[in-house]
């Protein structure tokens, strides 16, 4: 008979017993009763945020650099639904992550209690799974299944809800327990049929290109990803949730595809035979209108989400699978194949790749003004700042600079939100990585409006030691929402200027939080204010980078229209002549 | 477009028919009809969708709800090989004059007066969509006051059940 204890405790032993070394959240009423044990755990450090969002986006961060589940906690009520952005963002971007909510106690559930809140059903369509839990017995088994749920198959958010009297009521604790999850069963191992057919299809394809997407980071397949690759010698395109999957200072990497990508990759999308697709989804950023996207290609479709294949494109041929088996196995079956005297043949494919990407690099526009490009400054960033750091963006035009012009090595470097697009991302989510790698350096990189939406945290980070990096791309607007009132309202501008120039004062706000604040105007200070913030190790740093309004992200895919419809820039669309086979 | 009925396997758990439904309405997938109730484990519930979709919104309905933990099992009955049926009960205006008429329609169907009153007549039956929809449109000119279905159940002909396997598999837990 095991000793008697509260149900608190036994969520703070659930949580050791998972494995769970570092938690973000906020007590409040309902959830006390955990914090009180959590005070004594020597295993697990609760880091104290100023907000959930913070909590959420933090566990996001932590997650996504490291590959472990991220854990946030919130109080019933407005704890539980500040976390709400966070839990969808996570499920978009198939974020392996546990919520522990506080709820009121059973017997006030449904009578409108104070800060009560159905987080369970709020979150139902947000969340892989949810629970509620009001018997304090069943929390280890709860907790054990939430973490499994989380991360395995494709990863996700799962939320438990925890009554107060289930946290208070006496129970004990065991572990491990029993999980019971009958329905849930994610199929692993590829179709081997499948596998075969899609070697195949392969070396008989004359203009195939590897979709890579954000699974093969979740699954942790780069090492097997980069071997199909040069086994073949197939050229490679990251989605924006794939930087980092495949060196881009390889050579076979065209870049990023989408709204906007690189010309050659997303010119290299629209031509192909063959796509061969692994973990990514045919959002509607990647394939622009879609009945246009890639129309001559056949399709090979290998994710672990049976539901993602089919959903916006026919598959040809469809691999149910964790890619970190399908992808040994594909390449094994290739080998096969290639040892039976089969020949895959790329070159004219490659001419005509080539002359794409020599003829379109990324680039962007400097002004005459003296004024700082921010590209420029996010370019010299990651140079200097080198392809071991970790870069989280915001999202908005620093997002695309940061995709665009910054060189990723290694996965996960590079974090944002990428499905749900959440403004106030990068400082919480760098919090979140640098806890998870404290001896990574840790950038968010961030616009003025985002920053203005989570930058408390940096009191956080100040006061946990938590020394992340802000460069913060100070444009004085909602700079991608300008972008399109320029492109496309008449360059109207309605309520997009921030005047974040003048308030706040940027480097006065981070003295004020603790931090080390730096401003940088003009292009020769660039390299110099990088360095100095890089020095810096004994607290959080913010660099005020102002640069030029009128700055855009090119080249783009104007939203619903084909990809065939690519511009370089503003009325400038790339010259197609002579690269029609 | 066509009609396809669904039966889904699920664990008698709070919330999930509120997981179905919502996943339904987010998703834009339309529900014709939907029933639920226990099955021969108490740990199990069975719910029978019917939908009227195109085949491939059909795959994606079913490749969603597999998605939800709580569901156990899927099958899209083949209506060749299924008995379907609904149960109706409608209450027809009726007076001295068109009785008898009712009751000789109910007698057609094989239908079941439950009640009656002076102004009316309660009519339960049982049978598929067609026959249901058969009954009522022969019963419209009399006067239908009120009417309730209970949405479509359906279970596959022959010795075998859909659950074998999967409740099998609740016995011996991987």
């Amino acid at each position: 008979m095991s000793e008697q204890i509260s149900g608190a405790q036994s969520l703070v032993q659930s949580l050791e017993a998972a494995g769970v070394t570092d938690v973000f959240g906020i007590p409040g009423g309902a959830i006390l009763p955990l914090y009180d044990p959590l005070m004594d755990s020597a295993r697990i450090r609760h880091i104290l945020v100023r907000h959930e969002q913070g909590a959420g986006h933090a566990a996001e961060g932590y997650a996504a650099a490291s590959g472990r589940v991220g854990v946030c906690m919130a109080t019933s009520g407005p704890g539980a639904t500040n976390l709400v952005t966070p839990l969808a963002d996570a499920n978009m971007d198939s974020v392996p992550m546990v919520a522990i909510t506080g709820q009121v106690p059973s017997g006030a559930i449904g009578t409108d209690a104070f800060q009560e809140a159905d987080i369970r059903g709020i979150t139902m369509p947000i969340t892989k799974h949810s629970f509620l839990v009001t018997n304090p017995d069943d929390i280890p088994r709860a907790i054990a299944e939430a973490f499994h749920i989380a991360s395995t198959g494709r990863p996700g958010p799962v939320l438990v809800d925890v009554s107060k009297d289930a946290l208070q009521a006496p129970t004990t604790f065991t572990w491990p327990v029993q999980m019971d999850l009958p329905g849930y069963h994610p199929v692993t191992k590829p179709h081997s049929k499948q596998v075969r057919e899609a070697a195949r299809l392969i070396l008989s394809s004359r203009q195939p290109v590897l979709y890579v997407g954000g699974g093969v980071i979740r699954a942790g397949a780069s090492a097997p990803l980069r071997r199909l690759a040069e086994l073949t010698g197939i050229p490679v395109v990251t989605t924006l949730m794939a930087r980092g999957a495949f060196p881009d200072s390889h050579p076979q990497h065209l870049g990023m595809p989408g709204m906007h990508g690189t010309v050659a990759a997303v010119g290299a999308l629209q031509k192909a035979d063959l796509l061969i697709t692994l973990g990514a989804r045919f959002d509607d950023r990647v394939t622009g209108r879609l009945s246009t996207f890639a129309p001559n290609a056949a399709i090979i479709h290998a994710d672990i989400d049976p539901a993602e294949i089919g959903k916006n494109r026919a598959a040809d041929v469809p691999i149910v699978g964790d890619l970190a088996e399908t992808l040994p196995e594909l390449i094994a079956a290739i080998e096969a194949e290639l040892a039976a005297g089969a020949v895959g043949d790329y070159e004219s494919w490659w001419a005509t790749l080539n002359r794409m990407r020599e003829t379109y690099p990324l680039g962007y526009e400097t002004f005459d003004d003296g004024s700082l490009a921010p590209q420029y400054v996010i370019q010299r960033l990651g140079l200097i700042s080198g392809p071991e750091s970790i870069f989280a963006a915001g999202v908005g035009q620093h997002q695309m600079w940061a995709a665009q012009f910054i060189g990723y090595e290694h996965p996960n470097t590079w974090l944002n939100s990428g499905g749900l697009g959440t403004m106030g991302y990068a400082v919480p989510a760098a919090m979140g990585a640098k806890v998870a790698r404290p001896e990574a350096t840790v950038w968010a990189v961030d616009g003025d409006g985002c920053f203005q939406m989570t930058n408390q945290e940096l009191a956080t980070c100040s006061i946990n030691d938590i020394p992340i990096k802000v460069a913060l791309i100070n444009n004085g607007n909602l700079g991608m929402v300008r972008q399109w009132q320029t492109l496309f309202y008449n360059e109207r501008y309605s309520n997009t200027n921030l005047e974040s120039f003048r308030i706040p004062d940027f480097v006065k706000l981070a003295d004020a939080y603790g931090a080390y604040g730096l401003r940088c105007e003009s292009p020769e200070q660039v390299d110099a204010v990088i360095e100095k913030a890089m020095a810096i190790d004994d607290a959080p740093v913010v660099i005020d980078f102002v640069v030029h309004k009128d700055a855009m992200v090119w080249p783009m895919v104007a939203a619903g229209t084909s990809n065939d419809d690519i511009m370089v820039a503003r009325e400038m669309a790339p010259d197609w002549s002579g690269e029609d086979d | 477009m066509s009609r396809h009925t669904l039966s889904v396997l699920v664990e008698d758990k709070p919330g999930v028919l509120a997981r179905v439904a919502s996943l339904f309405s987010r998703r834009g997938f339309n529900i014709e009809s939907l029933a639920v109730g226990p099955t021969e484990l108490p740990e199990i519930s069975r719910m029978t969708i019917v939908v009227d979709v195109e085949g491939l919104v059909l795959e994606q309905i079913t490749k969603q709800l597999n998605k939800l933990i709580n569901v156990i099992k899927i099958v899209v009955l083949e209506p060749a090989s299924t008995v379907q049926r609904e149960i109706l009960l409608v209450k027809v205006k009726s007076d001295m004059e068109t009785r008898s008429h009712i009751l000789e329609t109910v007698q057609l169907f094989r239908a079941k007066v439950v009640d009656v009153s002076s102004e009316s007549v309660t009519i339960e039956a049982t049978g598929n969509a067609e026959k249901i929809q058969a009954l009522l449109k022969l019963l419209e000119p009399f006067g239908i006051k009120e009417l309730v279905k209970s949405g479509m159940v359906a279970v596959t002909r022959g010795p075998k059940s859909i659950g074998d396997r999967a409740l099998r598999s609740l016995d011996r837990p991987a």
